[in-house]
Formats: C-alpha cells, sequence, structure tokens
C-alpha cells in the first residue's frame, strides 16, 4: 500500500529505519534477558530456553541487516503522513479501553466511534457522540442479550 | 472407504436443517463484510470469530466456511464496481473489473466473476475431497521431524519467497515468533516473557493480533494517509446476465484459472494473490484479442477469479490434512478450530470424520448458496458500497473492539489491541506484510513443539532432523525459497516478485 519504487537519486541513510534496526536489537535483549533470568523447569535435554534463544539470535541478525540496509537507504519511500487522525483515533481507543469499566460498553464505545469519525475529519463531535453511543447501545443489546455476549454494563445498560 | 462415501455422509451432517441456517447466516455475514472496502477475507473471519464461540463445534466451522468462501465473493464485488487496490487478492480483478464497469459492462464483469467463482469453488473443493485422504494416509507416517522441516518450509515461503523485500519477510515472521514465545511454555509450565502479568501467561491470542494487525493497522493507514483518492462506484446499469459471446469467452478461463489456483494454494506458499496474477498473465498470452486487455477483457475477470477463489479451497488442504495455515486467513481458521480443542492434521480426520467431511460437504453447499445470493441480489450488495468511509471505518473499530471486548473483557487486552494496532500501522507505513506475523504467531509455538519432541526422541542428537528423505528435501526447498528470490532480487528480477507479494490473505 505504502509501498513505491525506489527512487534512483542518491539516498540518505534512513533514520526512522535505524530506530527499527535498534526496536529489533532491543526485543532481542528484552527475550535474552528474560529467558535468561527465568527459573526452573528445565528438565527435558532441550528446554525452554532453546527456542527463545535461537529466535533472539535471528532478530539481532535481522537488525544488523536493518541498519544495513538503512544506513543505504535500500527502505521504500514513504507517503507522508498526517499526525492529528492517528492522534484522534489512538485517543479515541484508549478513551474506550480507560473508560470500558466505569462507563459501560455503549458510551465507552460511542466515544471510540465519535473520535474515528473525527480522524477521517467528520464532525461535530456533539452530534457523532451521541449516535455513536445510540449504536454502541443497540450492539450491547443485541450483543450482551441476544447472543450472551459478556459486554461490560455501565449507567445507561443498567437501565433496561 | 472412499472419498464419495466420505462425502456423503458429510452430506448428512451439512443438509441438517440447523446447519443449513449455520451456513446461510455465514456466507450472508461474509459476503456483507466481505463487500465492505477495506476488509478482506482474514479480518471478516477474524471479526467475526467470536460471534460463532457459543455454537457447538460442527454448526461453528460450517459457518466459519461460509463466511470464508462469502468474504471471497464479496471482495470480487467490491474490486469490480469500486476500484479498491490494496486488497492483494483482488487487485488483478479491479485491473479489467473496473474498466468493464466503466465502459458500462458491470453487470456481465460480476457475473462472470460469481459464476467463474462458483465453478473454481465446486471444482477445487471436490479435489480437496479427493486428495485429501491420500495426503492425511501419507502424513499419519510423519513424525516430529518431518513436521519441524514442513514447518520451516511455511514460514519461508510465507516470509522470504514472495513480497517485496526477504528482510522485511523475515523481520515479520521472527516478531510473530517472538510473540508466539509469549506466555506458558506447553511441555516444562516455565512462564516466558510474561514479565509477571498474569494476563500473559495465557499467551497472546492470534484473534486480538489479526483483528489489530488488520483492523486497526489498515483505519490508521487509510486515516493518516493525505492521499484521499475520489473513490466513485460505478452503477451497475443493464442485466447483469452474460452474453453468448461473454460465456465463451469465460469458460476457459474459468477451468484455467481453477488449475492455475488450486495447486498453487494447496502448496505451502501462502497467498490466493500468486495464482490470481499467473492467471492474469497466461490470460492475456492466450486471449484472441490481447489489445482488450487493460480496458475490460472479461477473460481478465474471469480467470483470476476462478483462480482466487480455487486457492482459497487449495490453502484448505494443507489446513485440514496437515494442520498448517498457509496464509493469514487460514492461520485465524486453525484459531477457530483450536477454539473447539479442534487440532486439524491427520488425526482429525480419523477421530472426527463427520466433522472435517461435513465441514467440505458445507463448502460445497455455501458455494451454491453463494451463487444464488451474489447473482440476483448484487443491487442489494452494492449499496453497501455507499456506506461514507468515515461511518464504515468507525463501524469497523467499534465491531473490532467489540469482538475483543467478547472474548476477553478486560483493560489489558483492550491495550495489547491497541498497542499491535499502532504495530500494524508502522508495519504498513514501513512496507512490512503483515501476513507472516499472524502465521508466525499460530505456527511458531507448533513448531516448537515438534522440534523438541524430535529432539527428546532421539535423545539429543540433532542429526535426527536430517535422518528421513522427506525431511531433507523439505528443509531444502526451505532453503531455495530464502536464497533463490535474495539472487533474482539481487540480479534486478525483483518487479517479478513483488507483484507476487502475498500481502494480506
Amino acid at each position: 500500500m505504502t509501498q513505491q519504487p525506489p527512487s534512483t537519486e542518491t539516498r540518505r541513510p534512513d533514520r526512522a529505519a535505524l530506530v527499527i534496526a535498534a526496536v529489533l536489537a532491543i526485543i532481542a535483549a528484552v527475550i535474552v534477558y528474560s529467558t535468561a533470568t527465568a527459573r526452573g523447569g528445565s528438565a527435558t535435554r532441550i528446554g525452554p530456553g532453546a527456542f527463545p534463544y535461537a529466535i533472539a539470535a535471528c532478530l539481532f541478525v535481522l537488525a544488523i541487516w536493518t541498519a544495513f540496509e538503512a544506513v543505504r537507504g535500500d527502505f521504500p519511500e514513504r507517503e507522508e503522513q498526517q499526525i492529528g487522525p492517528i492522534v484522534w483515533i489512538v485517543g479515541g481507543l484508549a478513551a474506550q479501553m480507560l473508560l470500558l469499566h466505569i462507563a459501560g460498553f455503549a458510551i465507552a464505545t460511542g466515544l471510540l466511534f465519535a473520535a474515528t469519525a473525527r480522524g477521517f475529519g467528520r464532525g461535530p463531535l456533539w452530534l457523532t457522540i451521541p449516535i455513536g453511543i445510540v449504536l454502541s447501545f443497540v450492539i450491547w443489546v443485541i450483543f450482551a442479550k441476544g447472543l450472551q455476549l459478556s459486554l461490560p454494563a455501565g449507567p445507561l445498560e443498567r437501565l433496561i | 472407504m472412499d472419498s464419495f462415501t466420505l462425502l456423503a455422509n458429510g452430506f448428512a451432517v451439512a443438509l441438517q436443517p440447523l446447519n443449513l441456517l449455520y451456513a446461510l447466516i455465514g456466507v450472508t455475514l461474509g459476503t456483507a463484510v466481505g463487500v465492505l472496502p477495506g476488509i478482506g477475507p482474514a479480518l471478516t473471519v477474524a471479526l467475526l470469530l467470536p460471534v460463532t464461540y457459543k455454537l457447538d463445534p460442527a454448526g461453528s466451522l460450517i459457518m466459519f466456511a461460509g463466511i470464508y468462501y462469502g468474504g471471497m465473493y464479496g471482495g470480487s464485488t467490491t474490486s469490480i464496481l469500486l476500484n479498491t487496490p490494496g486488497e492483494s487478492a483482488s487487485i488483478v480483478t479491479a485491473l479489467e473489473g473496473n474498466k468493464m464497469a466503466r465502459a458500462g459492462r458491470g453487470g456481465p464483469a460480476l457475473a462472470t466473476a460469481a459464476i467463474g467463482s462458483f465453478v473454481a469453488g465446486f471444482i477445487a473443493t471436490m479435489a480437496l475431497a479427493l486428495i485429501a485422504p491420500t495426503i492425511v494416509k501419507f502424513a499419519l507416517s510423519f513424525g516430529p521431524a518431518e513436521y519441524f522441516a514442513l514447518m520451516i518450509l511455511a514460514f519461508m515461503t510465507v516470509s522470504a519467497a514472495f513480497g517485496d523485500s526477504t528482510l522485511r519477510g523475515l523481520t515479520a515472521l521472527f516478531l510473530g515468533l517472538a510473540m508466539g514465545l509469549v506466555g506458558i511454555d506447553l511441555q516444562t509450565g516455565q512462564a516466558r516473557l510474561a514479565f509477571g502479568i498474569p494476563d500473559l501467561l495465557d499467551g497472546i491470542e492470534v484473534t486480538t493480533l489479526a483483528v489489530a494487525l488488520f483492523a486497526i493497522g489498515e483505519t490508521l493507514a487509510v486515516a493518516a494517509s493525505r492521499t484521499t483518492a475520489e473513490e466513485k462506484i460505478e452503477p451497475v446499469k443493464g442485466s447483469v446476465w452474460m452474453s453468448r459471446e461473454d460465456w465463451s469467452r469465460s469458460w476457459k478461463p474459468w477451468l484455467r484459472g481453477t488449475a492455475i489456483g488450486f495447486p498453487i494454494g494447496a502448496m505451502p506458499a501462502g497467498g490466493a494473490e500468486i495464482g490470481t496474477f499467473l492467471s492474469y498473465s497466461v490470460e492475456k498470452q492466450l486471449a484472441k484479442r490481447p489489445e482488450e486487455f487493460g480496458k475490460g477483457a472479461i477473460e481478465g475477470v474471469a480467470g483470476p477469479e476462478a483462480a482466487n477463489n480455487a486457492s482459497a479451497a487449495g490453502t484448505l488442504v494443507p489446513l485440514l490434512t496437515l494442520g498448517l495455515p498457509t496464509s493469514a486467513t487460514a492461520a485465524i481458521m486453525l484459531a477457530g478450530f483450536q477454539q473447539f480443542g479442534l487440532q486439524p492434521g491427520p488425526l482429525l480426520f480419523a477421530n472426527n470424520p463427520q466433522i472435517v467431511w461435513g465441514l467440505i460437504a458445507s463448502l460445497l453447499v455455501a458455494n451454491f448458496m453463494l451463487l444464488v445470493l451474489n447473482l440476483p441480489l448484487v443491487g442489494l450488495w452494492v449499496r453497501l458500497l455507499s456506506i461514507p468511509r468515515h461511518w464504515l471505518y468507525a463501524g469497523i473499530l467499534v465491531f473490532a473492539t467489540l469482538g475483543t471486548i467478547g472474548a476477553n473483557p478486560s483493560t489489558f487486552e483492550l491495550g495489547m489491541l491497541l498497542a499491535f494496532g499502532v504495530l500494524g500501522y508502522v508495519l504498513r507505513l514501513f512496507g512490512y506484510p503483515i501476513a507472516p506475523v499472524v502465521v508466525g504467531l499460530i505456527l511458531g509455538p507448533m513448531a516448537e513443539q515438534q522440534l523438541r519432541r524430535a529432539l527428546a526422541i532421539s535423545q539429543g542428537d540433532p542429526t535426527v532432523l536430517v535422518h528421513s528423505p522427506i525431511a531433507v528435501i523439505l528443509l531444502l526447498l526451505a532453503v531455495c525459497a530464502v536464497v533463490v528470490p535474495l539472487i533474482m532480487r539481487a540480479r534486478g528480477k525483483g518487479k517479478v516478485l513483488s507483484a507476487l507479494a502475498a500481502n494480506e490473505d
């Protein structure tokens, strides 16, 4: 989707790709640390540690390879990204996560709905939040009452 | 018993009224969700998995199969009427199909896609029924070493062989494998990478990861993209029925597409896309009027659509007979089996024949239902396309979180969903493939089990892995799957491979 053919002009080292290489190396280090400090349970000949070490080693090699490609500028060019929509949608998901057990499914999910629509440039929130809450409430009734899915209830859900 | 007796028994299961109802619900839901732009079969299946939690195993898997086939049908409608790239299995259909729709021939394009899908689905499902018992017989002789080699081969073909970068494919795979480590080690009971968090002891849920990567990652990527492409829905004008000429130009591509798609799907190579691209280029070369290609040639819709559905059925061959998922969709289906404590593979055929054969028979039933559902009712599905994007994606996120909350209403699970969603966005941004992450997560722990079992039998002697000729051949193929593409890219032939990229399904 964001892949584009690499351009022919000379490339500078790709800083973002270098960050990816660093993250991969950190993941490898975390796996090694966590496996080395884990205790117990290695009664079998090839214990629970072997596979994590192997994966960590491969991740480390991939981190070096990524750094190498980053310096050479081999990564595909990226489209310029808008930050605003990301903040709205991630914020909506975070709000739903935090409010779910306090405000119940309908209100928390209604906020997610409105924030996502806002991320796509649609408002106003005073209109989309009520729409989202009504929609989520209907979904709650169908899935929690009809299909017996355990969806957290809040003040709105306790009304029925 | 031969395949036909077993299949007849399967029909006895599939044709029970309740199971017919499940199949109908499955194909309807699958088509509806599949039609929505931006949602491929993998996400369709992942989103609808929670709906099947409360059903019995047979009914649930039958509904599942309906969702899977329905998602494949629905995708073709989207790509013909709405030129939506990004869904890899339907890129080729969009090439010619959208041109046909613009020229006012949307009806015949939809018809040849639907009938081609039916023909291909029917032949490929029959082929599945015919060859499955043979593979099962063969697979019963497999030991842990052979399974391990088979999984290594699947890892390499899914991640490294296709796509535009070996590095990024392998990185995606190993991210999935690292996630697969999280949780309690099945053999020794030791907690790994759980960092003392109780929620992590059960490991990372495949459905949480898949929904996050596909639904949330895709939503973020679409929202953040500055290029808001003008999406125009082509109205279906005139009759949806094909003329005599359309029929005579379509039937050979259907059969050729099926012949290309099924083996590719059945091999542990992953992705329905590869078959569609091959079919397209074959049709282009065999066409009587190749100059029509690029302007709306019906062969270019008929062949790839048939290949698409045939390889979807082909993917079920390794999944059902060996328990080996070779695509993201198959990985999620495997998770669907596991939620009922069923492990696909040769033993499933021996222990639960009524479920396996009921499932295969219900695929044929679902295929027939889809033909009826898609041809006369196509106008109804088209209306779904006119949902504005902001409502659509807001709705997708509501349902994505609904599935996760329904499975496990914990704040921590939603936090993982959010984190993986952001990961999915970053992966897309930097051109990493998504499918290897999902396949790595589900197949990694299985590969580890087989490896440790093999080494336990041999008392720690690693040469056990190369004792049988089958294992050696499989491992050599796996090496080739990594090395050959590297050489091809170095020699400037990488374009062919990136054209064959297995991105989403």
